[in-house]
């Protein structure tokens, strides 16, 4: 009995449905990408004028709507009815708004880079320590009373504080080109347990304004985000965002191991010192003047995952829509859900991040049998 | 000049040498396999070739330039590496993973092939079926087919492959060495690391056999690959036998002295 060989060589074409496979997952994630854009954006416009509106000051829709139109020069829809509306909404609302955004969209930004050079889904600024590192600094120029850059100061100290945690993680977690999980997130406990003792320190240091301001840091909160502090902080997280961006095609690369993505002509460890200096750049600009709110890096970037794909352009650019939008959302209930109470935003992300960091924790477990 | 080639290459980890003294040519229109038995320097050879490692002593030439003066993404559309390991960070889908070897094409002309490119990676390397799904749970076969493709995709005129066989059934194996050979046949330039000694004979126009760090023998596949020589690098009796029908060396273990002393004991 003889069988007849079948040649593999060459190889055939394979059947249309097959390759059809392939082109259809790949526009199938793209219109899925379009359509999250599009949902995040009206989300975050939506919001805008819910968050604006509400508050001890209930301003209506129509009015938030015709005071944004009249500022910039359309003479459309009713002023805010309120004597103190006008004033209200554009030297307290808007401005806690647009902190919101750049708070949020630098967290979820930078611990979506942070994932990408660690090559690891648990690395975020507040997991590994990089917030209070940042905050550390910061507080110590609050109660040295340090003043060498104006309004700049603290969020210089802050980025300062957060480079050297980024530098001092990334040097201790590494070993032969990779962190392991258990080893960042161990250095991540070091790192916040050294921290928290420091602040604690500066706290005793300090006099009673200035452990006020420290406690207020910790916990973390968007009340008195005035314009200036918005000026100084968002060119640090447009600056962050944009180079994360033009870097994120690199970070893909990188994703295959050192050693691929150089072999694809990517200059891995200068890729790697620049996204440090980033992610310092976008923790320092959430931490500087709102304190440490925390796991808006780990959750926001895996929840965008699971609907684009782990391409970072996509991964970075909607992480930076979402986290702005989530903390629209949490900032809007820290303020409004206990009456004259503006509740700390920190908790509220922690409380909401917390238990989400388990759900990963475990649902890891099951698929992959846990991280190495 | 074109293709790779490494002059008086030295390369010690502490004290311990690992390659002294070791030249070769990768030269186009060629397959040079690089065998010898573990820890001879083969990988650390290929490393070197690769540009990963800065020898301690030595010099290697791509297209008659010394590596140190060539940019990365310049360097990454004259020559693909295929590495032993394929490990991907995060889930991306195998297309993705492929589509990753066009990257040292962006923003230039040949980056309007990408589609046609990426296609013919899939189908020399029968990844169709796996390209929408994740990297993560392909089988260790699978993964290594999908890091060849894309190692095709960079469409570079040398291929650097460490062991693409290792993971491979035997079909897979025939089908990348195949694709190799296609390789040099349309003027690239390849090395390739191997263990098994028939497939190096079957599809390799030269040898390099390393043994300790130093070079035992180069020339043809019927030249370096004798009975006596095998038996003493790899430390173990080796027959060199022709295929009955082909006239194929076929390369195995003698396994007569170790089953005798079994028999003694």
């Amino acid at each position: 009995m003889t069988t007849t060989f079948q040649p593999r060589l060459p190889a055939g074409r394979e059947s249309d449905a097959e390759t059809a496979g392939d082109d259809a997952a790949v526009r199938r994630r793209r219109r899925k990408i379009t359509v999250l854009y599009t949902l995040l954006v009206i989300g975050l416009a939506l919001m805008t004028v819910v968050a604006s509106g509400a508050g001890q000051l209930k301003i209506p829709f129509d009015e938030v709507l015709g005071s944004i139109a009249h500022r910039i020069g359309l003479d459309i829809g009713p002023l805010p009815s309120h004597p103190r509306g006008e004033f209200t909404l554009w030297n307290v609302r808007f401005s806690r708004i647009a902190m919101a955004v750049i708070v949020g969209a630098s967290l979820a930004v930078a611990g979506a880079v942070m994932q990408g050079i660690f090559g690891n889904p648990l690395a975020e600024p507040s997991v590994v320590g990089v917030s209070s590192g940042a905050a550390v600094a910061a507080g110590a120029a609050i109660v040295f009373s340090l003043n060498f850059a104006g309004d700049w100061t603290i969020a210089a100290c802050a980025f300062l504080g957060g480079l050297g945690t980024t530098l001092l993680v990334y040097a201790l977690s590494r070993s032969e080109g990779r962190t392991e999980v258990v080893t960042l997130v161990l250095t991540g406990i070091a790192v916040n347990a050294v921290a928290g003792a420091l602040l604690a320190m500066l706290m005793f240091l300090g006099d009673t304004q200035a452990r006020e301001s420290i406690v207020f840091w910790q916990l973390g909160s968007l009340n008195g985000s005035r314009w200036p502090y918005v000026w100084v902080v968002a060119p640090l997280a447009v600056v962050g965002i944009a180079i994360s961006l033009f870097c994120a095609r690199q970070l893909d690369l990188l994703s295959l191991g050192e050693r691929s993505a150089r072999h694809l002509g990517v200059h891995v460890e200068r890729l790697r010192i620049l996204l440090i200096v980033v992610v310092a750049l976008l923790t320092a600009a959430a931490v500087s003047f709102c304190g440490i709110v925390a796991f808006v890096g780990l959750v926001i970037p895996h929840l965008v995952r699971m609907v684009t794909g782990p391409g970072h352009v996509a991964v970075v650019t909607a992480s930076a829509l979402a986290g702005a939008l989530v903390l629209i959302c949490a900032d809007t209930v820290a303020r409004t859900a206990i009456p004259y109470t503006d509740l700390p935003l920190g908790m509220l992300t922690s409380l909401v991040g917390g238990p989400f960091f388990f759900w990963l924790l475990r649902r890891t477990r099951r698929t992959a049998g846990g991280w190495a | 000049m074109s293709g790779l080639s490494a002059h008086g290459i030295t390369v010690t980890f502490g004290r311990r040498p690992v390659l002294s003294e070791v030249s070769v040519e990768v030269r186009p229109r060629e397959v040079l396999a690089l065998v010898g038995p573990n820890g001879a320097g083969k990988s650390t050879l290929l490393s070197v070739l690769s540009g990963d490692l800065d020898p301690d002593e030595g010099e290697v030439l791509l297209n008659g330039r010394p590596l140190a003066q060539w940019r990365l993404r310049e360097m990454a559309r004259h020559r693909a590496v295929l590495t032993q390991e394929h490990k991907v960070s995060f889930p991306f889908p195998a297309g993705d993973v492929i589509r990753m070897g066009r990257s040292p094409w962006r923003g230039l002309p040949e980056e309007d092939d990408d589609e046609r490119v990426v296609e013919e990676a899939m189908t020399a390397t029968d990844t169709h079926r796996i390209a929408a799904r994740p990297f993560g749970v392909l089988s260790g076969g699978e993964k290594a087919r999908t890091a060849f493709a894309r190692t095709l995709a960079q469409r570079t005129g040398i291929l650097l492959l460490d062991e693409p066989t290792a993971a491979l059934d035997i079909g897979h194996q025939e089908t990348v060495l195949a694709q190799a050979r296609a390789h040099a046949n349309l003027g690239g330039a390849v090395a390739v690391v191997l263990h098994d000694l028939s497939l190096a004979a079957a599809w390799a126009d030269r040898v390099v056999l390393l043994h300790g760090g130093r070079l035992a023998a180069e020339g043809t596949p019927a030249d370096v690959l004798t009975a006596p020589l095998l038996s003493l690098v790899y430390d173990y009796p080796i027959d060199v036998l022709a295929h009955p029908a082909t006239g194929d060396l076929l390369i195995v273990p003698d396994r007569r002295a170790s089953t005798t002393e079994e028999e003694t004991a």
